[in-house]
């Protein structure tokens, strides 16, 4: 079973289109503008979800750990199916679903509340040894961090100990809209070192998106970094 | 057999007998579980010295359906994670166990870096989250195989200090242990020991509970009477209890008064029960305090 929903040029259009709908948090405008080609190649191309049944034991897991600027993220959602349509106008107001920062607890398809960096790769490490302690081999388990976001300590204990543990059913799509304070690159030489796969990637560029979003190695976790360079976000 | 070594053979037993148990460790105790580690490899993880990211990682298995133990210290279990716990299990309305040793100033020659008298202050800021303080390694097992598949947050606080009987103790159970007329004396975990002796000749109802929270308001309300004082004494930081004890007799004229830890920075090694007498929570302690609050001091 895979998201087949819309796997055209409309689809991303429509999907565009219902990201101008939820308005109001312009403050992460940036960062949701900033995810939304790695979130739609995700949803579009790449996890296996059914939006009929987010709970499928099959499925793959995302986790948008940063959190920030979820608009794009709820209106792929909604395109999708995950959740109606209408929900998006009342992005952040009171008794809608959708707020500035997901809730695992409220929105189909949302795997898990985040909004203060640097818990979603933990949480996702957690996930892929679940998953292989229940001898589910095929989910895959995606966390989305910014570069800014890796700036918090969490990540680096979480990339430590992933090559150790074993895990290789995991990746971290990191979108480097160059936000972060202090320098984070070079991103494949860090990353190797801590024993993973990594690449970096155009972050607007479809097909490299694809291609790397859907690598897995057998023997270790896997980076992939969307570059998104200043002005283009 | 320590409440520790109980600890963790209790757990290794419910990791091989139920197979939504995972162990989760960050260095402390790892030798401990070794058995666990060769029975179910794939549920005993031990993520290295990083305590946040070990929550965040047992967030992850109960996401997939698990009841997570997870162990440290108590300073690195509750304090240095507390936004995971606060976030990862309780935003998410998660489940997991959470087993720490190194009560207060159980490791006292460490050095307040290694001490935690505000954990259980810490955890009750959490929604939701269940707190216990066992008296007895008997008690520690009886709880941990009580609570661990309930879906909720536990911390289960093992301590060095043991009292000399146990109880059967239960989530929000308060038991009396012996009446009297002119206070009702209410300790908490290991602390029953040495109130026991310290009433001795007194006058006092001696009531005894594990159960932080969730507390036996109707409990207290039962045995403390309509013009009651109340004395809690406390393992911990001085009057973390008390709100669930003024809630539970919020309609009397009740008096409270908390003994416990106080609550400054210690610069002091040693043994633990030489900070017992140096806060005033040995037996000598806790009765002068008693004398003079009954002769109305």
């Amino acid at each position: 079973m895979e998201a087949t929903t819309g796997r055209t040029a409309e689809g991303i259009e429509r999907a565009r289109e219902l990201m101008a709908l939820a308005t109001g948090d312009e403050k992460h405008d940036e960062s949701s503008t900033s995810t939304f080609d790695v979130l739609w190649v995700l949803y579009d191309r790449v996890l296996r979800v059914d939006p009929s049944n987010p709970g499928w034991e099959q499925r793959d897991r995302f986790i948008l750990s940063k959190g920030h600027g979820p608009a794009g993220y709820f209106a792929i959602l909604a395109a999708k199916g995950f959740f109606p349509v209408d929900w998006l106008p009342g992005f952040m107001d009171w008794g809608n679903p959708l707020g500035s920062h997901p809730d695992r607890t409220l929105v189909p398809g949302v795997e898990a509340s985040t909004g203060s960096l640097g818990h979603g790769l933990p949480m996702g490490i957690g996930v892929a040894l679940a998953l292989r302690a229940k001898d589910l081999f095929d989910p895959r388990v995606v966390v989305l961090c910014g570069d800014g976001e890796l700036n918090e300590g969490t990540n680096w204990e979480a990339i430590l100990t992933a090559p150790n543990l074993g895990v290789s059913r995991l990746t971290v799509a990191i979108v480097d809209n160059h936000s972060s304070s202090i320098p984070m690159g070079p991103w494949v030489p860090k990353l190797e070192a801590f024993g993973w796969s990594a690449q970096v990637v155009d972050g607007h560029d479809h097909e490299e998106l694809v291609r790397a979003l859907s690598f897995t190695d057998p023997d270790r976790p896997t980076a992939v970094v969307a570059d998104i360079p200043e002005g283009e976000w | 057999m320590s409440m520790r070594e109980r600890f963790a053979q209790t757990a290794s037993d419910l990791l091989e007998r139920d197979d939504r148990v995972a162990i989760l460790l960050a260095g402390i105790s790892s030798d401990r579980f070794l058995r666990a580690r060769r029975s179910a490899p794939a549920r005993t993880i031990s993520v290295g010295i990083m305590e946040p990211t070990m929550i965040g990682v047992a967030a992850g298995f109960a996401m997939e359906g698990f009841h997570p133990i997870v162990h440290s210290i108590a300073p690195f279990l509750v304090e240095r994670p507390l936004e995971q716990l606060k976030l990862d299990f309780g935003y998410q309305h998660l489940g997991g166990t959470f087993v720490s040793v190194g009560a207060s100033y159980d490791y006292a020659s460490e050095g307040g870096t290694h001490q935690a008298p505000g954990d259980v202050g810490a955890l009750l800021t959490i929604p939701g989250a269940d707190v216990f303080a066992p008296g007895t390694a008997a008690e520690a097992e009886r709880l941990l195989r009580a609570t661990y598949a309930d879906g909720r947050i536990t911390y289960i606080r093992a301590s060095g200090a043991e009292n000399p009987e146990s109880f059967d103790v239960g989530r929000g159970r308060l038991h009396v242990v012996r009446r009297g007329e002119r206070a009702t004396v209410l300790a908490f975990g290991p602390a029953l020991g040495p109130t026991l002796e310290a009433c001795d000749g007194l006058d006092v109802t001696v009531a005894y509970t594990p159960s932080v929270e969730p507390f036996d308001h109707a409990g207290l309300a039962s045995v403390a009477g309509d013009d009651p004082l109340v004395i809690t004494v406390e393992p911990w930081y001085e009057g973390t209890a008390l709100r669930a004890a003024v809630d539970a007799l919020r309609h009397t004229r009740a008096r409270f008064v908390s003994i416990g830890v106080p609550r400054r920075f210690r610069h002091d090694y040693g043994t633990a029960a030489q900070h017992d007498h140096a806060n005033g929570l040995d037996a000598p302690g806790i009765r002068r305090r008693l004398d003079e609050l009954l002769s109305g001091g």
